[in-house]
């Protein structure tokens, strides 16, 4: 049975904990050197299919700036950050805009939404 | 003529200190609370800071740079309390007879002085520059602060150009390196002189490994190319005194510099005031009422020393917008105990650099640190004129990574002399 051990830091918030995970025949067996739940599900999950956030801004039409800062709801597979990002390059979202108001949703058919992260009056 | 209105409070400065220092005065009895906010909008830094990250300690939940700036402007701009000026440049602020004159200008009211009872400053940092590093060459276009970089990319829709190097591992380096590769652009590498990054840990995984940029430790930018438009650099090899060493020069083309070169607390109007500053922070000198050498001026964030985590900014300053309420209302109670604290062995920086004391005080006292070095497994160790206050044993410490402890209010009680703070073993 081929027994591995990885370490990694966790990017799950800015402590950074290191974690040092097993993995036996490709499972995650276990993950310490977490200081809170977050760690081992970020361990488990970046060893099998790793998920990050995507942040990054559209234009705005009528808006009091040009640009409106935008993220994703939730994770989304780290491999379709780029084309996520190229897609949104396209986007032009129209004031007023509230935060949390979905701009993009489903973005690439991935299921998840690209949401506000602030409020842009309109002018 | 009407009666000359003073503010309980005068903040200068709506960033994140400055609105969280406004919530907290009001919610403490302040009547009065003028903010004043020099950009178009309140929030700071944190509107242009569109990644995720901020948050998870004083919100409880993970916000983005603007849902952060968002959270704090809700806080406040319901409250008949608080009133905001943006677009308002703060010039001088002088004592006159136990009020703080601020003199400001804005386009409405042209030139004008506000008068508050106290002052909070909250002006936060500004980069360092291609100038405070002194790289030599020519001055050609396409060198930019990490900073001035992000403002544009995120807030005013430019790139500043498409073959990217970045000087300098700091997390907003760090984070320049991503949005640049998220707008398209390719980031050549990450030049670090020191020997370890001055990033959080996070940043290197998300920021430089998902995007495979390469992280050059110990090495540093020894020429610029080009003379019109940057060309490429001259990359050397630095040794452990950061001197470049010879015959390890290598060159990278690119269009564009960031620098990512370090913070540097924004003091001129606390100096004019006449505000003590620290030499090693850059900043006020604070008790741990976040009150300065002057009586009823008030500092938090990083005016008073370059924070890494936004949440850290909001707490303290929302203890400088409590005590500030209380000296305004005159319900504060004379110091009779002034303890200073020191940084000792293997650590940098320690804040607040004074805890004074009203006779029957009972409060915690946080203080905040920074390491010198990054070390494993180290004990922080807090000591009096007796001897022992507290050990607390940390499983790592970074310079990057700000140190925060609290001393029970029992054990402030029994504080006595000067307290020296140590980072004891490791390595």
């Amino acid at each position: 049975m081929a027994i591995e051990k990885k370490v990694m830091n966790c990017i799950m918030c800015p402590m950074g904990c290191e974690l040092t995970a097993t993995i036996e025949d490709g499972t995650v067996t276990s993950v310490v050197g977490n200081t809170c739940p977050r760690g081992a599900k970020y361990a488990k999950d970046e060893l099998t299919h790793p998920m990050r956030m995507l942040t990054s801004t559209v234009r705005i039409d009528g808006g009091a700036l040009h640009l409106l800062p935008v993220v994703s709801k939730t994770t989304l597979p780290k491999g379709m950050i780029l084309d996520c990002a190229e897609e949104l390059r396209g986007v032009v979202a129209k004031a007023p805009v509230h935060v949390g108001d979905v701009i993009v949703p489903n973005i690439l058919g991935l299921g998840v939404d690209i949401v506000a992260s602030r409020d842009m009056a309109a002018v | 003529m009407t009666e000359k209105k003073i503010y309980d409070i005068v903040i200068i400065g709506g960033g994140p200190g400055g609105l969280s220092a406004a919530k907290s005065a009001a919610e403490n009895g302040a009547k009065s609370i003028l903010v004043l906010e020099r950009d178009r909008e309140v929030g700071g830094i944190l509107q242009q800071c569109v990644h995720n990250g901020f948050g998870l300690h004083h919100f409880k939940e993970e916000l983005t740079g603007p849902g952060y700036a968002q959270k704090c402007y809700d806080l406040v701009k319901d409250r008949l309390e608080v009133e905001i000026m943006t677009d308002t440049m703060v010039l001088h602020i002088r004592e006159s007879e136990g009020t703080k004159v601020v003199t400001a200008v804005n386009p409405k009211n042209g030139l004008m002085n506000v008068e508050g009872k106290t002052v909070i400053l909250t002006m936060g940092c500004r980069e360092r520059t291609r100038g405070a590093i002194r790289i030599p060459g020519y001055r050609p276009a396409g060198v930019y602060t990490a900073g001035a970089a992000q403002r544009m990319v995120n807030m005013e829709g430019y790139l500043p150009g498409h073959k990217i190097v970045i000087l300098g591992s700091g997390d907003i380096g760090l984070i320049m390196a991503r949005r640049m590769s998220l707008e398209g652009c390719k980031v050549e590498a990450v030049l670090e002189i020191c020997p370890f990054s001055n990033g959080l840990t996070r940043n290197i995984v998300q920021c430089l490994n998902d995007y495979d940029i390469p992280l050059y430790l110990s090495h540093t930018i020894t020429g610029i190319k080009g003379k019109d438009r940057v060309e490429g650099v001259t990359v050397s090899k630095v040794d452990d005194k950061m001197r470049p060493i010879a015959g390890t020069e290598f060159d990278i083309d690119c269009d564009t510099i960031l620098l990512s070169v370090g913070l540097i607390p924004e003091n001129e109007l606390s100096r004019e005031l006449g505000v003590a500053i620290h030499p090693r922070t850059n900043g006020p000198v604070v008790d741990q009422h976040r009150e300065t050498s002057m009586d009823g001026v008030f500092a938090a964030g990083n005016v008073v020393h370059v924070h890494d985590l936004v949440d850290f900014v909001s707490d303290e300053a929302e203890i400088a917008g409590k005590f500030a309420a209380i000296k305004a209302n005159g319900e504060a109670q004379p110091a009779k105990k002034d303890i200073a604290v020191n940084p000792g062995d293997g650590v940098n920086t320690c804040v607040p650099q004074h805890i004074r004391l009203a006779d029957g005080a009972d409060e915690s006292v946080r203080l905040f640190m920074r390491a010198r070095s990054p070390e494993r497994k180290v004990t922080l160790h807090i000591t009096d004129a007796n001897g022992d206050v507290m050990k607390k044993p940390l499983p790592i410490v970074k310079p990057s990574e700000m140190i925060a402890v609290d001393i029970p209010a029992a054990k402030v009680k029994a504080l006595a002399g000067d307290v020296t703070v140590s980072i004891e073993g490791g390595k």
